[in-house]
């Protein structure tokens, strides 16, 4: 077939941050495909130099209002990597608590608010008030649930208040931890109806196999707060080697960098952690795996909204089983920071590098600081996830494009659209982080 | 009465603010009966040309962001500069404490060139504001204070009073009676004093007070012997753009 197309959508809609997709087609013949990242850069990790490391929490969470915990517990784990300070047990728990609400919090956003009207046919959310009310009420229902958690354990979940270094400046006590464990019981019915939801969506059907990429352990449990960089290839690396992963490269049509590991390109986010991952995920996230007809490992792009709901399941039910942990047990309050301590220096400070290294709800999300004796932030790194997927996303829009060339241009733009919108990409993130230090390439 | 048209744009910034709006729960169902949102990128594929409220999130980076922001404004009745970002620049104003020309290259390399910037400004700085929200990120309650005046046409300002205040009513432990200097006594208050509820001090996202109750702030630094540089340097995480000339 001879034909010519030109696919030209200018700011991507229900997607976080400014893109645009170019997508050009001569005589049959695909001579353009991009995702051009049009955010303007916010230059965080020129900002953060000379900047105290017990700062970085509160500056780095303002990367992102829809993954502000993640950008905390990478920040506050990189930091306190660079200090060489241990954490407790009880601060683990929260911080996973945190990151579990993190998860479903911006997977239910994306779920519901961004891809469902793609699947039901319409523009936005805004229409299904009139036709499934009940399905956004349920949506905007849950979306408030994590927010009350978030609000109980962190004081707001956009831009968390009590996750620091060394902790939290507030430990939630038994009648916090009690309307909490509450709030979750009560979300189990509308979990349910969402995975029955899921069943219902027909996904595009279109394959493409890539290098998977996620936190892996040795441990049972799914690695989302702790472990090493694995991927499908076989690539294992502690989180210092980080820089071996993305090896990332500037293209001019993009302000978020691009970065491939063992071949063309690589995916990260909840399909690449199902793909890794699955057998450690809750048996309840199991069960709707199975209902799903989802085993690893599925190479469809479009199905990490499936992944989404499977982790849905996963993090309601390990943070519930967390909080009937602190129920029995109690939270020793005694654990309280008291905020300013570089003020007062109970924490020493030194120079070095810390790395932290954390599942967010797009994918292994890195921060990386250097700091000099005062305890000031000499250098930061950060590799974001959405940076990691735009170069896979172009490269299934290269593998797309010619498969559906029959179709009209309508249909081949509201394609890539959801193509894009499938990874969830969080734009204003990967363009806030670019790092071109061209040293070591 | 004819149902306002309402739109939200977006600049450089996290898009937290707008996120507030989801947060609302089922409430933003009561809400958006009372207008019709015509436009908001981050979650509709609608567009539109006209509205009668532009709320507007996020600082000015670009030169290309200029002169959208004067075309949003031609547009609008009325423009609500939503977010600290919006308001007085936000933690994007940092940048303007480098040489832009070194921060874009610490960056972006010799790549310096292919991602123009300019000095952060607040929407004010640009355009008229009709209406403005603090807070990184706004507070709920009080944004929705506001959208009720502005969907009235009424005008509203935020009182001139410090964190200090509502912080006191909400029976906080004062941070400098555990020796811990916070930036509550010299920032606009609006926020319920959330932070310190939450065992953290004032960043003073929202901005400086006026005048009056600086000079107010200013014993309270004096009593605990904190040098005013200090605390200057610490609202330079929010408030550098204000510094700058306005250059409408």
């Amino acid at each position: 077939m001879s034909e010519s197309r030109h696919v030209d959508v200018q700011y991507l809609t229900r997607v976080e941050g400014h893109g645009n997709i170019v997508v050009n087609v001569k005589e049959g013949k695909l001579e353009e495909c991009r995702l051009d990242v049009i955010e303007s850069p916010r230059f965080f990790e020129g900002m953060l130099r000379g900047r105290s490391i017990f700062e970085a929490q509160h500056i780095t969470s303002r990367i992102c209002g829809i993954c502000a915990c993640g950008h905390t517990l990478a920040s506050v784990q990189a930091g306190e990597d660079a200090l060489g300070l241990a954490y407790t047990q009880q601060t683990k728990k929260l911080r996973e608590l945190l990151l579990h609400m993190e998860i479903l919090d911006s997977h239910i956003l994306h779920i519901y608010l961004l891809v469902a009207p793609d699947l039901l046919g319409v523009k936005s959310f805004v229409p299904l008030i009139g036709t499934h009310e009940f399905v956004v009420r349920r949506a905007l229902r849950m979306k408030m649930t994590c927010n009350d958690v978030c609000e109980l354990l962190v004081g707001r979940h956009v831009h968390p208040i009590s996750c620091i270094i060394g902790g939290f400046t507030k430990i939630p006590n038994a009648e916090e931890i009690k309307d909490m464990l509450g709030a979750l019981y009560v979300m189990r019915e509308d979990m349910e109806a969402t995975v029955a939801l899921a069943k219902t969506l027909k996904f595009p059907a279109f394959e493409r196999e890539t290098e998977y990429v996620a936190l892996v352990s040795d441990t049972g449990e799914y690695p989302l707060l702790e472990g090493d960089i694995g991927s499908t290839d076989g690539v294992r690396l502690k989180k210092h080697q980080y820089k071996k992963l993305s090896n990332e490269f500037i293209v001019e049509h993009s302000s978020a960098k691009h970065a491939k590991c063992s071949r063309e390109s690589y995916m990260v986010g909840a399909l690449a952690r199902f793909n890794l991952n699955a057998e450690k995920l809750h048996p309840a996230a199991k069960k709707a795996a199975g209902e799903l007809g989802m085993a690893p490992k599925i190479f469809n792009p479009f199905l990490n909204t499936a992944a989404q709901v499977v982790e849905c399941v996963h993090c309601l039910e390990e943070a519930i089983k967390i909080l009937e942990d602190l129920k029995q047990n109690g939270t020793d309050q005694s654990e309280e920071i008291v905020v300013g301590l570089n003020e007062r220096k109970t924490i020493p400070v030194r120079a070095g590098v810390g790395v932290g290294a954390v599942e967010v709800p797009r994918g292994t999300l890195i921060h990386c600081y250097e700091t000099d004796a005062d305890g000031k932030i000499v250098n930061a790194d950060c590799v974001i996830p959405t940076s990691q997927n735009v170069n896979n996303i172009e490269h299934d829009m290269r593998k797309l494009v010619p498969e559906i060339l029959d179709k009209t241009d309508e249909e081949i733009t509201l394609m890539m659209e959801m193509l894009v919108r499938a990874y969830d990409p969080c734009i204003s993130c990967s363009a806030h982080f670019l790092d071109v230090k061209f040293v070591d390439r | 009465m004819r149902k306002k048209r309402v739109a939200f744009f977006d600049f450089s910034c996290c898009e937290g603010c707008q996120l507030q709006v989801a947060n609302m729960g089922e409430t933003l169902l009561d809400v958006l009966e009372l207008m019709d949102i015509v436009e908001f990128r981050e979650v509709m594929s609608e567009k539109s040309d006209s509205y009668d409220i532009a709320i507007v999130e996020g600082s000015i980076t670009t030169g290309h962001d200029i002169k959208r922001l004067k075309k949003i404004r031609e547009r609008a009745k009325a423009l609500i500069a939503y977010g600290s970002c919006a308001a007085i620049g936000g933690v994007n104003g940092m940048k303007n404490s480098f040489d832009l020309n070194e921060i874009q290259s610490y960056v972006y390399g010799d790549k310096a060139d292919w991602f123009p910037t300019i000095k952060t400004k607040a929407l004010c700085q640009v355009v008229d504001v009709d209406y403005t929200v603090y807070g990184c990120p706004v507070y709920l309650p009080e944004f929705v204070k506001i959208l009720k005046y502005a969907l009235q046409d009424i005008p509203y300002t935020v009182k001139d009073e410090a964190v200090c205040v509502e912080c006191k009513a909400n029976e906080n432990e004062c941070m400098y009676d555990k020796g811990i200097t916070c930036l509550g006594p010299a920032t606009k208050a609006g926020c319920n004093s959330w932070c310190i509820n939450n065992g953290n001090i004032c960043y003073g996202c929202r901005g400086m007070v006026k005048e009056t109750v600086r000079n107010g702030s200013m014993d309270v630094l004096k009593k605990y012997d904190i040098p005013l540089e200090w605390v200057l340097g610490k609202f330079d995480m929010y408030n550098k753009p204000l510094e700058d000339e306005v250059e409408k």
